[in-house]
């Protein structure tokens, strides 16, 4: 069944470049398939090329004979409506006193160096859903409601949502109302006895989610730790490849600060004189087959370090934190996207858009 | 002494067993099953002397010793290939150690996972840390409001770019056309982008004219090719120049789409100083004007008559792009080029022809499609404008020429 469905698309492609289409088939994602027919008539919605598939298939196949891969993919935003918005100017800078891109091209995501108008304009209509995870286990299912009620009103407004609560207790839950068009499903997990276990297996446990149901269901999938609340918009402009967000307490340390794993035994380790960013555990996501590689990866060397008896400084972070300096994020969050509250506000976070709340962490993870 | 044939198999039976077993008791590494496979060796030889076993018999259970030894080593349990690769066991940690809880960890990842994958893929590279708080350059704008990265000299690392290149093997093409008088820059053209355009690079150079005997030869580096294409001129330059849309667009029909990952459309008439690398490849790439970068959007050169199909009406527009050079992924600029193509035999059918020509319509069809990467006017200038201070390095500029006597 799945190789006839190969060769129907082989073919149909190549019924698309007689009548003069070609499809950019170059993201493993359903909607990487919406192609522009020739005209320019700006007002008529995108067709969409192969419709009725389904999208772990499209997953699968490859069907260019020479696949384009770029290295960065990235979308081309189209846009299907007049829209007002300020001229960029190429020697008007917004933001004079951060690091907006990475020496790999990276962005870096501040309060003012995106149009949200802009970005919305183009991502509607692509029909994503984007999911998150989190994880409240044990006594951190009473940071489920403030979390899922803040990202109701903050986060993604305006797509579709499917929330993914792991948790060990599903009957603690609280059902909080959703926005139509967004859901929440409670996966249940074990629970470890240490606190630091339970930290480490999420990355499997996301893994195998996104395995097993995820992959059906959501485009792009963010990783967000669950004692934390939204408190500014949260939107598309996050929406990456691979993306990562850096850490508030250490944005602006040399590297031979950054709490790295030091020891050469663990498979976390980076020298002092190496690392770009400290990257927060809090925090990641991207499209959805970046995030399966990217928590295989991390879960890898996780189980390396426990074959070997040593558990890095900071438990998953620290194996995050390889896995971003070896294989760079696509785009970078800046830490109004992950902030502690416990800190103050310097000049350069000019917005907090989602942050800590305040607990006592001996009561919580015993 | 009285070393028969069968004493052979003793020492080969040792090297056997101890490969097999060794990494499991002891830490033996893979160099000590050298050992017996040397006393069995020496053996051998003697043996020779003694009896008649020809010394290329010897091989033979050498080379069984050895497999054995090697396999002996190997593991299909994951866990135990990690502790035959990894020489320290347990240095005791700070933290208190935990369980090991192998039992069904590894059911989503597969088994065949090369380990050393998660480890470090880029090569051990030395270079200056990025501080959050200390941007590269205040004087550009870095990044579009639809977070496209600009390249602005200063602002990328072209290292850590070309590590992460490398891993693809992307084939990139570049389409040039030199038709009538043109031909005259074919060899600066060849000869500067041998050196500077994406150097190390693969490149297939598909230069298409009317004039395929006046081609120069040229010596091009190993990784880059030249295609020579025939292709007929038009007496109108403007038309030479539209209709480059619709060979570029044909080719990548027919041919391009197999052979290139990326296509660029360059101008012949430029030469290259400074390196062009692989921060331009990206879905879909454009060029800022050299003439207009400094413009509001207003007075900037789009078609305004709105009977052409390349108009763009007041209050719109981002940058004015350069129809010099553009490019992307192959499908991404076999859609550009065929809108593009379009609306050009539109507005012929139409009796109207758009004002900067295929540039006009270039500039509308980006405006509607965002391009994913921006290269600055480093990456084209025109020869005829003075350098201001923003551009700090001229990478790729257009040849003094006069224009009147060239087009004619």
């Amino acid at each position: 069944m799945e190789i006839c469905l190969f060769f129907l698309l082989h073919f149909r492609r190549h019924d698309l470049l007689e009548s003069g289409e070609i499809c950019s088939h170059t993201l493993p994602n359903p909607h990487s398939h919406i192609c522009l027919d020739d005209s320019l008539e700006w007002a008529s919605p995108l067709p969409s090329i192969l419709p009725s598939l389904p999208r772990n298939l499209l997953h699968e196949t490859t069907i260019c004979r020479r696949e384009a891969r770029p290295a960065f993919p990235r979308w081309v935003f189209v846009l299907l409506c007049r829209l007002s918005y300020p001229q960029p100017r190429s020697l008007d800078q917004k933001r004079l006193d951060v690091l907006t891109l990475t020496p790999w091209l990276a962005p870096i995501v501040w309060e003012g160096t995106f149009n949200s108008e802009l970005l919305d304009s183009a991502y509607k209509p692509l029909n994503l859903t984007i999911g998150v995870t989190a994880f409240a286990i044990g006594k951190y299912t009473m940071f489920v409601g403030r979390f899922v009620e803040s990202a109701e009103k903050l986060f993604m407004k305006g797509y579709r949502v499917n929330y993914y609560i792991f948790t060990n207790d599903p009957q603690v839950i609280p059902r909080v109302q959703l926005q139509p068009g967004r859901s929440l499903s409670i996966v249940p997990i074990k629970k470890y006895s240490h606190w630091q276990e339970i930290s480490m297996r999420r990355m499997e446990a996301i893994n195998r989610h996104i395995a097993e149901v995820s992959h059906r269901e959501v485009n792009y999938l963010f990783c967000l730790d669950i004692d934390m609340v939204f408190h500014n918009p949260w939107g598309v402009e996050t929406l990456g490849e691979m993306v990562a967000a850096i850490h508030p307490g250490y944005y602006n340390v040399p590297r031979s600060q950054f709490p790295y794993e030091r020891r050469s035994s663990s498979a976390a380790f980076i020298p002092d004189s190496q690392g770009d960013f400290y990257y927060a555990g809090a925090v990641f996501g991207g499209l959805l087959k970046q995030v399966y590689e990217f928590t295989r990866a991390c879960h890898m060397t996780i189980l390396a370090d426990k074959a070997n008896g040593i558990m890095a400084a900071w438990q998953e972070e620290s194996h995050l934190n390889k896995r971003f300096f070896s294989h760079k994020p696509s785009k970078l969050l800046s830490p109004e996207y992950v902030w502690d509250d416990t800190k103050p506000k310097p000049p350069e976070v000019r917005l907090i858009r989602f942050s800590t709340v305040n607990k006592d962490y001996k009561e919580i993870r015993d | 002494m009285d070393i028969k044939k069968v004493h052979i198999v003793i020492p080969i039976v040792m090297a056997g067993i101890i490969g097999y077993f060794g990494t499991e008791i002891m830490d033996i590494k893979k160099v000590h099953i050298l050992i017996p496979i040397v006393m069995a060796g020496i053996i051998g030889y003697l043996g020779t002397k003694i009896m008649d076993i020809k010394e290329v018999h010897i091989l033979i259970p050498i080379v069984m010793a050895g497999i054995i030894g090697y396999l002996g080593q190997v593991d299909l349990d994951e866990t135990s290939l990690v502790i035959s690769r990894i020489p320290h066991i347990s240095r005791p940690s700070s933290q208190p150690v935990r369980q090991v809880d192998l039992d069904e960890t590894s059911l989503v990842i597969s088994r065949q996972t090369d380990l050393n994958e998660a480890f470090s893929v880029l090569p051990r590279m030395s270079y200056p840390q990025p501080f959050v708080d200390k941007p590269q350059r205040t004087d550009v704008l870095l990044m579009s409001p639809w977070l496209a990265p600009i390249m602005w000299e200063g602002t990328f690392n072209r290292d850590i770019l070309n590590a992460q290149y490398r891993q693809k093997k992307f084939v990139v093409g570049v389409a040039t056309f030199a038709v009538k008088k043109y031909v005259r820059f074919i060899e600066g053209f060849l000869g500067s982008a041998n050196k500077f355009f994406l150097s190390g690079h693969r490149v297939n150079f598909y230069l298409f004219t009317d004039h395929p005997e006046k081609v120069p030869s040229m010596k091009l580096a190993p990784e880059k090719s030249l295609f020579i294409i025939p292709v007929q001129n038009y007496s109108r330059w403007q038309d030479i120049s539209m209709n480059r849309m619709d060979i570029i667009s044909n080719r990548i029909r027919t041919h391009w789409h197999y052979e290139v990952d990326y296509l660029y459309s360059m101008d012949i008439d430029v030469q290259m100083f400074e390196h062009i690398g692989v921060e331009i490849i990206d879905t879909l790439v454009g060029t800022i004007s050299s003439w207009q970068y400094t413009k509001p959007r207003d007075s900037n050169s789009y078609e305004r008559r709105p009977e052409s199909r390349a108009a763009i009406p007041s209050g719109e527009g981002d940058f004015y792009y350069a129809a010099s050079f553009y490019g992307g992924s192959v499908s991404e600029v076999y859609k550009l080029t065929t809108a593009c193509f379009k609306g050009v035999t539109e507005d012929r059918a139409n009796g109207i022809e758009a004002k900067w020509h295929e540039e006009s319509h270039l500039n509308k069809y980006l405006l509607y499609h965002k391009p994913t990467r921006l290269l600055s006017p480093e990456y084209y200038w025109d020869e005829e404008l003075p350098r201001p201070q923003i551009i700090r390095v001229k990478r790729l500029s257009s040849v003094r020429k006069d224009l009147e006597e060239v087009r004619s």
